[in-house]
């Protein structure tokens, strides 16, 4: 694999660091004049999420990881994975275990596309676009009336994400949330 | 390279990253640093900027040419200049008197916020002065253009005690390293640094943020190991190098030297260079003879500075990162 010097480290890149697989965020040169120079690196590691800072002197150098991201359309769920297969006509599938799913669990509807990040071809994380639609299975009877009021109440919708809509949405709705912030966003027309 | 030998992103980013004002504050400040000098009686010199020696400093990398040999230049490779340093001093040794430059310097590599590997620095010579007379000539240029109080003068020594409990005189390398493994995060990368690398990570991670905010600050009187070109001398029972720095608002603006005179002296610290490069395993560099001959021939006592055009229009116009005072930096070029 080949490997990237300081001078080439930019956010977005993936390294190995300690034998795991991290994304660089940001790379500070540091150099007095007349001395040392130093790059100060945050990284995300992959496996564990968490967010390292660390310095090394310029010009060295850190493996690449085999890291890549995938449009894969979800497919179904044998109760221990959960399988994808690529967009790209190749059919071909993989299979994402419950740490690799993670959160993205209840945003997960078969036919939609999710990007997968596989680490030396395994599924490392699912993440989901960042809008889904969804439909509303539970919440208490919609109220007609004052819309503009606000108020809101929570609704379970069909992957068994619970958000908070206003109050006049109804089960069996269709509804657009921003799954970063977990938001309703707006009922979409059918 | 893109496959069609074109350059990633080049239809995106050919515009310029400084606006039309930072351009005129640029060109303002360059007529306005012309002026100080004319004022002050200090000749404006031009030198090369390919030559055929680089520097031998261990921490600068100067990025290497291969011109066509020419008569008296019979080597394919040559290097671009990473202060106009040395010609200067052979301008001092023939008689120039007081003398400056702006020029555009070259440091491979270097590339941050604060830095771009092509910049502009202005550099001058004052026959006869010391350390002390110059720092009031550059603390009268900054104040001339920026908005900031006379700077305060503090030994290298006393800001570490200062600001990271660390007397760097005496101080063993346990104490530096232990100082320094919160800094970096990262024992295997501090126990493989010396004595002078510890101390410039806890000066560039701990001291330099902190520096100048109220007032600007010289730092004066660095560790001898750190002398670079400047003379020594005793002080309080330990060597130090009468070397100065200006820092502004955390911004480091300036180097300074009361100037090594001394051939032999000269020749040794360039040889104990090259040794370090060698450990680093860097490439070694020729040793500038023609330097050499001048201060044999005899180099006016002298002092000399350096400082960065870039960083002070930086300060001037209040903006944090070098390429919005830049129309086109490293990577857009």
């Amino acid at each position: 694999m080949a490997s990237y010097s300081t001078n080439e480290f930019r956010s977005g890149l993936k390294v190995l660091l300690d034998g795991d697989p991290c994304v660089i965020l940001d790379n500070e040169f540091v150099k007095p004049g007349k001395g040392q120079a130093f790059n100060r690196v945050k990284l995300r590691n992959l496996m564990t999420n968490r967010v390292w800072e660390r310095t090394f002197k310029s010009g060295e150098s850190l493996e690449a990881a085999d890291v890549v991201d995938q449009d894969m359309e979800y497919l179904y769920t044998d109760g221990e994975f959960w399988h994808f297969m690529k967009t790209d006509g190749s059919f071909e599938q993989f299979a994402a275990d419950a740490k690799a799913v993670g959160d993205t669990l209840k945003w997960l509807k078969e036919q939609d596309v999710y990007t997968i990040t596989l680490y030396n071809g395994a599924p490392l994380t699912v993440t989901p676009p960042n809008f889904v639609e969804l439909e509303v299975v539970e919440t208490d009877p919609g109220m007609k009336g004052d819309t503009a009021q606000g108020g809101s109440k929570p609704a379970t919708l069909s992957t068994g994400a619970v958000v908070q809509v206003p109050l006049f949405i109804a089960v069996g709705e269709v509804l657009k949330v921003d799954t970063r912030t977990g938001e309703y966003v707006s009922r979409v027309k059918s | 390279m893109n496959p069609d030998g074109t350059l990633p992103g080049a239809a995106s980013d050919w515009r310029p990253t400084a606006t039309r004002q930072i351009l005129e504050s640029r060109a303002h400040q360059l007529q306005w640093v012309r002026g100080f000098f004319a004022e002050r009686g200090v000749l404006e010199v031009e030198t090369p900027i390919l030559a055929q020696c680089g520097v031998t400093d261990p921490n600068i990398d100067c990025i290497e040419a291969s011109p066509i040999p020419v008569a008296g230049w019979p080597q394919p490779r040559g290097w671009l200049q990473s202060s106009p340093e040395y010609h200067m001093k052979r301008l001092l040794a023939a008689g120039a008197g007081s003398i400056y430059q702006i020029s555009r310097v070259f440091r491979d590599g270097e590339r941050g916020r604060r830095h771009n590997p092509e910049f502009s620095m202005v550099e001058w010579y004052r026959p006869g002065w010391d350390d002390d007379q110059l720092m009031d000539e550059v603390a009268a240029l900054v104040t001339g253009i920026l908005d900031v109080p006379e700077p305060e003068r503090i030994p290298y020594r006393e800001l570490l005690i200062r600001h990271a409990g660390l007397d760097p005189m005496t101080a063993d390398m346990a104490e530096l390293r232990r100082v320094c493994y919160p800094l970096a995060g990262d024992r295997q990368l501090v126990d493989g640094l010396d004595r002078d690398s510890c101390l410039d990570l806890i000066m560039s991670f701990q001291v330099e943020p902190a520096l100048g905010h109220e007032r600007p600050v010289f730092i004066t009187r660095y560790p001898a190991s750190q002398a670079s070109l400047a003379r020594t001398s005793l002080d309080d029972g330990h060597q130090v190098a009468h070397r100065f720095e200006l820092y502004v608002k955390g911004i480091e603006l300036c180097n300074g030297y009361w100037e090594l005179t001394d051939a032999d002296e000269q020749r040794h610290r360039f040889e104990a260079d090259n040794a370090r490069r060698r450990e680093l395993g860097k490439p070694e560099m020729p040793l500038d003879e023609r330097l050499l001959a001048a201060l044999e021939a005899g180099l006016p006592e002298c002092a000399g500075v350096a400082l960065g055009l870039d960083r002070l229009l930086m300060l001037k116009c209040g903006v944090d990162d070098i390429s919005e005072v830049l129309a086109f930096p490293a990577e857009r070029s």
